[in-house]
């Protein structure tokens, strides 16, 4: 094995090993949010006769929640797995200097972060499933079955390396002060405006909403899951979330890796 | 830097230390000219170069998140040491720096001095060929410090080539075998810690503290025989004379005919403090 690849692997080492010590952090704020909607939302909301409009063809809200939860999960831990951390480090601990003393180029290093970020996400990804599937109301259920599943695992694998990858040209670029900024400013209005919780193609009756969200990242990763998991919900055609997603994350993965090596070579 | 010395670089803040440190140890791209560490150039092979260095910089850059063992057997293996060399490395370099107790912690609790002794056995984790240490002992106590000197002269007769930056003189002064001097990225001086003293041409320093202004006294001092140079600063006149008997004798006398009080009167062999100062001036820097 190179010595590139060896100490890349090691540095992955070092951070799953950090994980592990921390995994019971990272379940609580990876399933608390997604818990909480569809206990509210697909169990609480049937029983008292609140309720949302399913898609088309009497399929239940459930069913638009469930790729919809997963790919927020997936952005929101990629995006705070990388980018946290690096703020931290490249504020106060100072952590960050030791790291790119790794006998690798820097951008070796910035990947590496990509790809334990990534990690996370699919992680959550798992973690998340189970309990939006599962948790609902009597008669509520989703309707989720895979048909494509070269499809769904380029989609999943994708949406999370580009979450990552958004992490870590957030902790590049921010001012470690405006760190708070980074919930209100990017991943609330994402989430609210990633096709989350309704489909892309229904938003035609707010046809500039429908064009301005194909700016957000977490559209295509919600269209992406949505085809490949809930396919009798209409959906964005799947060239179109596979350019967006795989070509996003290579640019955003190439500008990421840049503005990495800039901030921490003078 | 031949292999196996002990360089020291002084220079006030704001003198380009930090920045040469950033320079040879990739984290600052050099503007112009070049800088070689073991025969490799700092810019087109900073990987080879990284291989081949250990660093310990200013601020604590441990990894908060791991235990202190950790902290050298991850490093260890960032460097592709195997995982048994890298285990063996760790307990043999906790040992040494009397860090064994300590092994389990995490290393968010450690007090300053261990942190810095943590960090110097991380530099070594992976065997360097240059150990590059920017201002090891600032903010730590005497005990600690002395403790680390001990260490390092250890490091030193084993072999190890070093690059070390303090503003302690007297820290160069023990560990150095040559000092260089900076100051606003100029090299000021370069030798050994006595021929840099030599370089002052006064055997002795002699500084006399008086009540009201020096000017006189600076005046006749400084046709005394044996004096070479004379300084003054609001109330001492520092002389720097090639030999100690008498002229401090007569600094005083001159003193009292000319009806000054002295206040203070002290001899002292050349420091490299007076060399560092005489060199970079005594006023504030940042």
């Amino acid at each position: 094995m190179s010595a590139q690849a060896t100490t890349f692997l090691a540095l992955l080492a070092r951070d799953l090993r950090v994980l592990r010590r921390q995994f019971g952090q990272f379940i609580v704020r990876t399933i608390m949010q997604p818990l909480l909607f569809v206990f509210v939302f697909a169990y609480v909301f049937p029983k008292i006769g609140q309720g949302f409009r399913g898609g088309p063809s009497g399929t239940s809200f459930t069913t638009v929640l469930v790729p919809g939860l997963i790919a927020v999960a997936i952005n929101f831990q990629g995006i705070q797995a990388v980018a946290l951390p690096l703020v931290q480090e490249f504020s106060f601990s100072k952590e960050i200097e030791d790291r790119v003393l790794s006998p690798v180029p820097v951008w070796v290093v910035g990947l590496e972060k990509i790809a334990a970020g990534a990690l996370q996400s699919l992680i959550a990804a798992g973690v998340v499933f189970p309990i939006v599937y599962l948790v609902h109301a009597h008669g509520a259920a989703p309707s989720v079955h895979v048909h494509d599943i070269p499809v769904f695992v380029v989609a999943l694998l994708f949406a999370c390396f580009l979450a990552a990858a958004m992490g870590l040209f957030i902790g590049t670029v921010i001012d470690p002060r405006k760190i708070t900024l980074l919930f209100a400013v990017v991943v609330i209005p994402l989430t609210f405006l990633g096709c989350v919780y309704y489909p892309w193609a229904t938003l035609s009756p707010v046809l500039w909403l429908k064009i301005l969200v194909l700016l957000n990242p977490l559209v295509y990763m919600t269209e992406g899951l949505r085809t490949s998991l809930t396919p009798a919900l209409p959906h964005m055609p799947i060239w179109a979330f596979m350019l967006a997603l795989v070509g996003g994350s290579l640019a955003l993965g190439f500008v990421s890796l840049r503005t990495f090596t800039r901030r921490v070579v003078t | 830097m031949p292999r196996g010395e002990f360089f020291g670089l002084l220079g006030p803040n704001g003198a380009g230390k930090s920045t040469t440190i950033g320079m040879l140890t990739t984290t600052v791209v050099p503007t112009g000219g070049r800088a070689l560490i073991a025969g490799m150039d700092v810019r087109s092979r900073s990987a080879a170069v990284k291989r081949r260095i250990g660093v310990v910089s200013q601020s604590n850059t441990l990894d908060r998140s791991l235990t202190v063992w950790e902290n050298l057997y991850y490093h260890g293996r960032f460097f592709g040491v195997s995982r048994d060399r890298s285990r063996r490395r760790a307990d043999e370099l906790l040992e040494q720096f009397a860090l064994s107790e300590r092994r389990d912690a995490m290393v968010y609790h450690l007090s300053g001095g261990l942190a810095q002794r943590l960090m110097i056995a991380r530099a070594l984790v992976h065997e360097p060929e240059v150990l590059f240490l920017d201002e090891p002992t600032s903010g730590i106590d005497p005990q600690t410090r002395i403790n680390l000197w001990r260490i390092l002269t250890d490091l030193h007769r084993a072999g190890q080539t070093t690059l070390l930056t303090t503003h302690y003189m007297e820290e160069a002064d023990v560990l150095c075998q040559r000092i260089a001097i900076l100051d606003h990225g100029k090299m000021l001086a370069l030798g050994s810690p006595a021929e840099l003293k030599q370089t002052l041409g006064a055997d002795t320093v002699i500084a006399v503290t008086i009540e009201g202004d020096p000017a006189a006294l600076a005046e006749r001092a400084a046709a005394l025989p044996g004096v070479r140079t004379v300084e003054r600063e609001e109330q001492v006149v520092r002389v720097f004379a090639t030999q100690a008997e008498g002229v401090l004798a007569k600094l005083v006398q001159t003193a009292t005919e000319l009806g000054v009080l002295v206040r203070d009167a002290s001899s002292q062999p050349p420091s490299l403090e007076t060399v560092f100062l005489t060199l970079t001036g005594r006023e504030y820097r940042e």
